[in-house]
């Protein structure tokens, strides 16, 4: 059980295959032909109006990206980082707060979620503004720290509203049984629940990568300049016109994010989950 | 491997305002087979649940050979549970979910996978260890759990309603494979059903549980000769309620000319009830204890195979009958001498409040 369209597509001589697969075409064009023109600018020499194709092609802004002198190297480095700790840390901080909500009621478990809600309605900017002052008093700004910590906010309550759906559908006799079979709370932790749930973590942990990922606002302001990530790069290339080098990053954006999600749709779309609801993209 | 006898003493539970179970005592002997049968939400799955210390008692002890097992966590308490639910861990395969207890108990591997196929052979499902958990039916599923417990070598096996999602023709076998392993092993079970029927198949003991309270303890026979309670008595289907009164060891029906003499234990003079099951009564009879007889009308008579379903009037009272089907012929509207043979009979006293 696959939840990816191309296996589905593959059925052969089933009613509907044509339709299904012509679908599934137009799904894949309409995902992928915004990057050609990427693709076009990335290896353009010269292009200038009114010319439909590239008067000369380069290989300058491919080399950008491995130049250290254009701090990209480095930028790729620094946004790896930050969002793989972010994604660790979203997932940490937002699995009690996903099991309290999705598993437990209690009372003022609506303003909970409400709160929880919060940061994704409020503009993470409004938020950072403030918390800025904080930051520059805690010595947390302009530095990585600060960063992945500011983070946090548009993260957190993403990876709770996915785990809160998941825990939702855990049924917890399985811990009850591990339980009676002699495992302790961490073993059942270890054993059970963490294997039981590993689709939405993943998940969870995917979605606070790329929010963290593709973060501007947040990492300007707190990391001062002094922090560069990949989209503070991109911003800077846009800003000065150097469209070559716009494209050539804005490929190299694209690349992780991609990778992971089809990676993803088939560790998602695992056997072994018995949480489902959230197993499928 | 002795058994162990569980007792249970003044137990109880509440959840919020609801008394899931009071004032809970019961002994159950070791090596004994008992079912913990009631109607839903009469707090046998409660029981189950505190014995088993997946739930703590607001009140009263747990006893296992004399030794109270409350401090015990419920990963170190010496007992097998299942559920309803087969409850397979999804992301291990047929081996590692029996294996699993083992594992948690840092048993090495090599003995775990020599005791694992040892107890697949047992439930009768050899060689499915590598099998994924999703490739099995609902019957191999329950049995891989009920491995998964017995393989731990627990002296309690606590079984709540195990088969009640299996079809009929499998639930029959699977009781006897568990009737099997317990006969095998003498170890002491608990099996939690709503089903009466189940009860009396598996059980040698049942304990009939009631809104939360101990309504019977006893054989299955005794539920049907000499029921505890009314209540247990009417769980049992009992049909034919006679009120009444009784006086010097005469019980004397108030609706109609049924009288019984009996010395009848435990009851004192006073408002009574007498029940009395359809299949005791003989109708027509020519055995003439005096006293038990009394004359009635059949107002219904229907052919049920074994025997026919007798409806007969006596004054105000209708009694329902199970009359032999090759016995004394019937016909409606007749009347017909009805005996009640006073070793049938049970009454119970109404206490006035």
């Amino acid at each position: 059980m696959t939840s990816s369209a191309v296996t589905s597509s593959g059925v052969v001589g089933s009613p509907g295959t044509v339709g299904r697969r012509l679908g599934v075409a137009v799904l894949i064009a309409g995902a992928l032909l915004p990057l050609v023109p990427l693709l076009v600018w990335a290896f353009a020499g010269q292009w200038r109006y009114p010319a439909l194709t590239p008067q000369q092609l380069s290989l300058r802004g491919i080399g950008l990206l491995t130049d250290p002198r254009s701090q990209i190297p480095q930028a790729l480095l620094t946004s790896t980082l930050i969002a793989t700790t972010v994604a660790a840390l979203a997932v940490l901080i937002g699995y009690p707060a996903g099991r309290a909500v999705g598993l437990y009621r209690f009372r003022g478990r609506r303003a909970v979620q409400f709160l929880l809600l919060a940061p994704v309605i409020v503009p993470g900017l409004a938020a950072a503004v403030g918390l800025q002052v904080f930051f520059i008093r805690y010595h947390l700004a302009d530095s990585a720290t600060g960063v992945v910590l500011v983070q946090l906010i548009p993260t957190v309550p993403y990876a709770a509203i996915v785990l809160a759906a998941a825990f939702a559908n855990l049924d917890t006799d399985y811990e009850r049984q591990a339980r009676a079979l002699g495992a302790g709370s961490l073993r059942v932790l270890l054993f059970v629940t963490l294997p039981l749930m590993r689709p939405a973590l993943l998940l969870a942990g995917l979605f606070a990568f790329l929010i963290s990922w593709s973060e501007y606002v947040l990492t300007l302001l707190i990391g001062g300049g002094q922090v560069t990530t990949l989209p503070l790069l991109l911003f800077a290339a846009i800003s000065s016109s150097d469209t070559t080098a716009a494209a050539a990053l804005s490929l190299l954006i694209i690349g992780p994010p991609l990778l992971l999600i089809l990676a993803s749709t088939r560790l998602l779309s695992t056997r072994s989950g018995a949480v489902i609801g959230m197993g499928r993209l | 491997m002795t058994a162990t006898a569980i007792t249970l003493t003044g137990l109880g539970k509440t959840f919020g305002d609801t008394a899931a179970v009071q004032h809970l005592s019961l002994e159950l002997a070791a090596g004994s087979f008992t079912a913990l049968l009631g109607p839903s939400g009469c707090g046998k799955s409660t029981t189950l649940s505190m014995l088993a210390g997946l739930t703590t008692p607001d009140t009263g002890d747990i006893h296992f050979d004399g030794v109270s097992i409350l401090e015990l966590p419920a990963e170190r308490r010496p007992v097998g549970l299942v559920f309803q639910k087969p409850l397979l861990f999804p992301h291990l395969s047929v081996a590692d979910n029996v294996g699993f207890g083992m594992r948690m108990r840092g048993m090495g591997r090599r003995e775990r996978s020599r005791q694992i196929a040892e107890m697949l052979d047992r439930v009768h499902l050899a060689g499915l260890g590598e099998r994924r958990v999703g490739q099995l039916s609902g019957g191999q599923e329950q049995r891989i759990a009920l491995a998964r417990a017995l393989v731990l070598q627990p002296k309690v096996l606590l079984l709540d309603e195990p088969f009640s999602q299996l079809d009929t023709a499998l639930r029959t076998q699977m009781r006897a494979l568990l009737r099997q392993l317990h006969d095998d092993s003498d170890i002491t079970t608990v099996f939690v059903t709503h089903d009466q029927a189940e009860a009396v198949e598996v059980a040698d003991t049942i304990a009939l549980m009631l809104a939360g309270t101990l309504a019977g303890h006893g054989t299955p026979e005794s539920f049907y000769t000499r029921p505890d309670t009314l209540a247990a008595a009417r769980f049992f289907g009992v049909r034919n309620e006679i009120g009444g009164r009784v006086s010097d060891g005469r019980f004397i029906a108030t609706n109609s000319t049924i009288h019984v003499d009996t010395d009848i234990p435990g009851v004192s003079d006073g408002d009574a009830i007498l029940v009395i099951r359809p299949e005791a009564i003989h109708l027509g009879g020519t055995r003439s204890v005096p006293g038990t007889q009394t004359l009635g009308r059949v107002v219904a008579a229907r052919f049920a195979g074994t025997h026919l379903v007798v409806d007969v009037e006596i004054g105000n009272q209708q009694l329902r009958v199970h009359h032999p089907a090759a016995g004394r012929p019937v016909t409606i509207g007749e009347n017909i001498g009805v005996e009640l043979p006073p070793e049938a009979c049970t009454v119970f006293s109404i206490t006035t409040p």
